[in-house]
């Protein structure tokens, strides 16, 4: 089964027809789906530098146009850091670790206790858009959470050349 | 000479059931395929046929879990659905299954895996219409309350195979009432357990275990009809198994019972290179164990302590299409209900699994054959003592998983395949349990199975499902109010949706929902809470925030009896704003317990008593100032959402219509959203920064007991998790955190005695330790 891309942006917008979203549900993956998601992509951001793998809705490994390296880049254009590295450690971020700032965001007796949990907001410097929340006890290493072989994804699994990478 | 191949064994073709499952777990070792089934000949040269048997097969086994639900009193087994059947190969490797909770399609296998490594075969003996029971979960079972009949199946009087049903029985005589109790800390508190007992021969059961079964449990029969389900269904699926051989051959049966394993472990694979990408995911899942408190009555005082239970998980898929799931850094198996078998920690992934990555109805071992574990040995989910007990190890087996759905989804949502992704399931709480003498005058017990119907976490598409879903039945139910009514001598003042308990996002957390029960007509009546309370075990995802987490409240004293006789406004619907109380301002101030303290143990409740059952949202996808305006309207329109939150968390004006109806002020919402945006900054601090400080609190031991004590345990069970932790803060080598240090016991820490340390029993390994 392949979809258009008309119904691939749907998707992306949140608006994919309930019909076809069931049929995108129970039964095998579009193999072209990854190529598709790109384009369109590609077509929302601002800025010109290729995406090679989304990493949040407002988060992207790219190849920056200029010097073929790959960077993880928001949606505003602010460049993290090199692709391999954990973006996070290069953000922005509030950490919520007292009853007041935790009940900002839930009713009181339903919001997590702040000696036992916080939880860890990172931004992106430049807009202030909320790319990923923690929630883990004090004292927690900031996880790294996705090292992906993008490599193998694109030859061995997809079939597609590797976007150019600058050492 | 060797003496064991002259012993004519039971399974079709001589083996013993030893000898047959060797030679299958050593050809799987030896090719890499299930069985050394490089070939799947009965698929390739009679697709046609093979597709007919497990079509038929399949049919049959979930026909035989319709009806025979029926037959069960129990709410649980009949409302709720809390029963499977399975259908195993000779080697007790599951060849398909029902619906329900599939679970268990691992649990009945280790069973009869434990009767095959300690030959069963010669004593007690295994003959064609034999019943067995088995509900231990040393070997594998999940929790006491699931109970396992298990049938063999003989064609021509050689054994072909075993079929197995369970149900989640409503009471095990634990040291409380309820299936899932919090009172007891060891396995000998957690009620009748039963190790692979014969309880029947020619199909019928013995009058021992009747007599013996029947006064270990306090519902007495709900526990008989519950097994007569059982049996009813393992025995409606081996007259299928008899007609399909009797129609099919038995050549093609048994082929089918070993490559259908097989095509599943090749399906997994498949899925896995067609949905995910390659690569290292890192996630972790954490639940509060708050033992320290006067309303946690447990007999040992090593036990009273506060803890938090940690799982951190490293996933990593291989350019093969293989995987590995490594859980190094988890927590010790602790004194309480929450630790949990190797299998089923395992087998409960795959119940994940058919949600997204395997959504076929070839659900059986073959999955479990195409992951690698690691489970180190002693941790919660593993662990190396047999006075453990089980009774509750949903706590943390939903809190662990939950982690693995981000894992995934980070996969799916780099691909494009958005409508896959989920931030997370709902922590499955809160259990309503007790019992005492019922609306019957009868020794009763209970255990709400509502949250059966827990939020759902968002996709990347899409809000979560509210009270719609649990993690362990895909099928969840919230069930009749009318027939809890009839179950539980609890009447309902209200049952309504849990605004704001579903997570923040883009997308939202599902919400719960809450009930409030008034107890009426019930005698010598107690009842407790089990739920998570200061940690809310699931985290949203890229950008989306965690579902709210628990709390209680229960009123005692209440004056409701005066209040209803005079005409008087009393507690009705839910507790809306627990920031903002109205119940408590209608009852007796003095009896009321509101509060985080969502685990307790056995406590007096009496007629015109109040308790409310708190059902968990799940969490939310995406940064909440992204959300559609209007939406943000209707979930406060709907009760949803607290209409506070609104602008603190989603910045969304609101403007009252005439029609006392909010809808979103458009040009107001954009203002707020981008103030809120420069606030963030504002407040926001470079990671590095924050890195420092939190390093210098490190140093100085700057955290509460309970938290030191599970990177302290964790340290222990988990060297290389250690080392990363050291790494990550930069910490010197005299930073030491050791649990003999902290001011809190650690029994067990040091001493424990596995299950197979006892003479005669070969426990069977399932994953890498």
């Amino acid at each position: 089964m392949a979809y258009t891309k008309a119904k691939i942006k749907d998707l992306v917008d949140g608006k994919i027809d309930r019909d076809t979203l069931q049929t995108m549900l129970s039964t095998p993956k579009d193999a072209d789906r990854f190529v598709k998601y790109l384009e369109i992509l590609q077509e929302q951001v601002p800025w010109d530098d290729r995406i090679i793998l989304p990493l949040g809705p407002k988060l992207y490994i790219v190849q920056r146009a200029s010097d073929k390296k790959w960077v993880v880049k928001s949606q505003a254009g602010h460049e993290f850091c090199d692709w391999r590295e954990n973006w996070k450690l290069h953000a922005v971020m509030r950490v919520r670790e007292t009853p007041e700032e935790m009940e900002e965001l839930y009713p009181k007796l339903m919001a997590p206790s702040s000696d036992w949990q916080v939880i860890r907001e990172y931004y992106c410097p430049k807009s202030g858009d909320l790319l990923d929340v923690e929630a883990p006890t004090p004292w927690y290493p900031v996880i790294h959470d996705f090292e992906p072989d993008i490599d193998a994804f694109y030859t061995d699994w997809l079939g597609l050349k590797i976007p150019e990478r600058a050492a | 000479m060797n003496m064991q191949t002259d012993i004519k064994g039971i399974v079709r073709g001589g083996q013993t059931l030893k000898q047959h499952r060797d030679e299958i777990m050593a050809k799987t070792k030896g090719t890499g395929h299930y069985a050394g089934l490089t070939e799947r000949a009965l698929h390739k040269e009679s697709p046609i046929l093979y597709n007919k048997l497990f079509s038929r097969l399949r049919a049959g086994v979930v026909d035989a879990r319709e009806t025979a639900k029926k037959i069960a009193a129990s709410p649980i087994v009949e409302q709720e659905g809390e029963l499977c059947f399975t259908l195993y190969n000779a080697a007790g490797d599951s060849i398909l299954t029902s619906t329900g909770i599939i679970i268990h399609v691992g649990t009945m296998g280790a069973a009869i895996k434990y009767m095959i490594e300690n030959d069963w075969e010669s004593n007690p003996g295994i003959k064609d219409k034999d019943i067995f029971c088995n509900n231990d979960s040393l070997i594998g079972n999940v929790h006491p309350c699931d109970i396992h009949t298990i049938v063999p199946i003989f064609h021509e009087g050689e054994l072909i195979g075993w079929v197995g049903g369970v149900t989640h029985v409503i009471d095990t005589g634990a040291v409380g009432p309820g299936s899932m109790t919090t009172g007891q800390v060891q396995r000998f508190g957690d009620g009748y357990s039963v190790t692979c007992r014969k309880i029947g021969e020619n199909d019928e059961l013995k009058r021992d275990w009747l007599h013996e079964s029947q006064r270990a449990v306090r519902t007495t029969r709900y526990w008989m009809l519950d097994e007569r389900t059982r049996v009813a269904g393992c025995h409606m699926i081996r007259k299928l198994v008899e007609e399909v051989i009797a129609e099919e051959g038995i050549e093609a049966y048994w082929k089918f019972a070993y490559e259908a394993v097989e095509h599943g472990r090749i399906g997994l694979q498949n899925r896995i290179k067609a949905m995910t990408i390659p690569g290292t995911y890192r996630q972790v899942g954490f639940v509060d164990v708050p033992y320290n408190h006067e309303d946690v009555r447990v007999p040992s005082d090593f036990a009273k302590v506060d803890t938090i239970m940690h799982t951190p998980s490293e996933m990593t898929i291989r350019k093969d299409g293989t995987w590995r799931l490594d859980f190094e850094g988890s927590s010790r198996w602790g004194w309480h209900t929450y630790n949990a078998h190797s299998v089923s920690f395992t087998s409960g992934i795959w119940v994940m699994m058919t949600q997204t990555l395997i959504p076929t109805e070839m659900i059986n071992d073959g999955a479990a054959y195409g992951t690698e574990f690691r489970l180190p040995k002693g941790t919660w989910m593993n662990p190396d003592d047999r006075r453990v007990a089980f009774a509750y190890s949903w706590h943390f087996l939903v809190s662990s998983w939950t982690a693995l759905w981000r894992g995934l989804s980070r996969s799916y949502f780099g691909r494009g395949y958005l409508e896959e992704v989920n931030a997370g399931n709902a922590n499955t709480s809160n259990w309503l349990q007790g019992g005492g003498f019922n609306q019957y005058d009868e020794i009763h017990a209970v255990n709400s199975f509502e949250c059966a119907a827990n939020g759902v976490g968002a996709s990347a598409i899409a809000d979560g499902i509210s009270h719609a879903a649990a993690i362990w039945n895909p099928e969840g139910d919230m069930g009749d109010m009318e027939i809890w009514e009839l179950a539980e001598p609890l009447v309902y003042l209200g049952r309504q949706i849990k605004a704001s308990s579903g997570g923040a996002g883009k997308y939202r957390g599902g919400c719960g929902f809450e009930s409030l029960r008034m107890v009426w007509n019930a005698k010598d009546w107690t009842m407790f809470f089990m739920g998570n309370g200061h940690i809310s075990s699931d985290w949203g995802l890229m950008g989306g925030y965690p579902a709210a987490s628990g709390y209680r409240f229960a009123a005692h004293d209440t004056g409701l009896k005066e209040k209803i006789a005079n005409g008087d406004p009393i507690p009705f619907g839910g507790d809306t704003d627990p920031e903002h109380p109205t119940y408590d301002a209608m009852v007796n101030p003095e009896g009321i317990k509101r509060d985080k303290q969502a685990i307790t143990t056995e406590e007096m409740f009496k007629d015109y008593d109040l308790y409310l059952n708190y059902m968990r949202g799940g969490p939310g996808f995406g940064d909440p100032l992204d959300r559609e305006a209007q939406s943000v309207a209707e979930d406060v329109n709907g009760g949803y959402l607290l209409e506070r939150f609104a602008e603190t968390v989603y910045g969304v004006v609101l403007a009252k219509g005439a029609d006392g109806l909010f809808a979103a002020d458009e040009a107001g919402t954009e203002a707020l959203r981008a103030q809120i945006r420069k606030d963030r900054l504002a407040k926001a601090q470079p990671t590095r920064e924050w890195m420092a400080r939190e390093r210098e609190r490190i140093l100085a031991k700057d955290a509460g007991t309970h938290v030191q004590q599970m990177f302290a345990a964790s340290f222990k069970l988990g060297p290389k998790w250690e080392e990363g932790f050291r790494k990550f803060w930069d910490l010197p080598e005299e930073w030491q955190l050791k649990e003999e240090d902290l001011p809190i016991p650690s029994y067990g820490r040091e001493y424990s005695m596995d299950l197979s340390d006892l003479p005669d029993v070969k426990t069977v390994k399932f994953v890498e330790e």
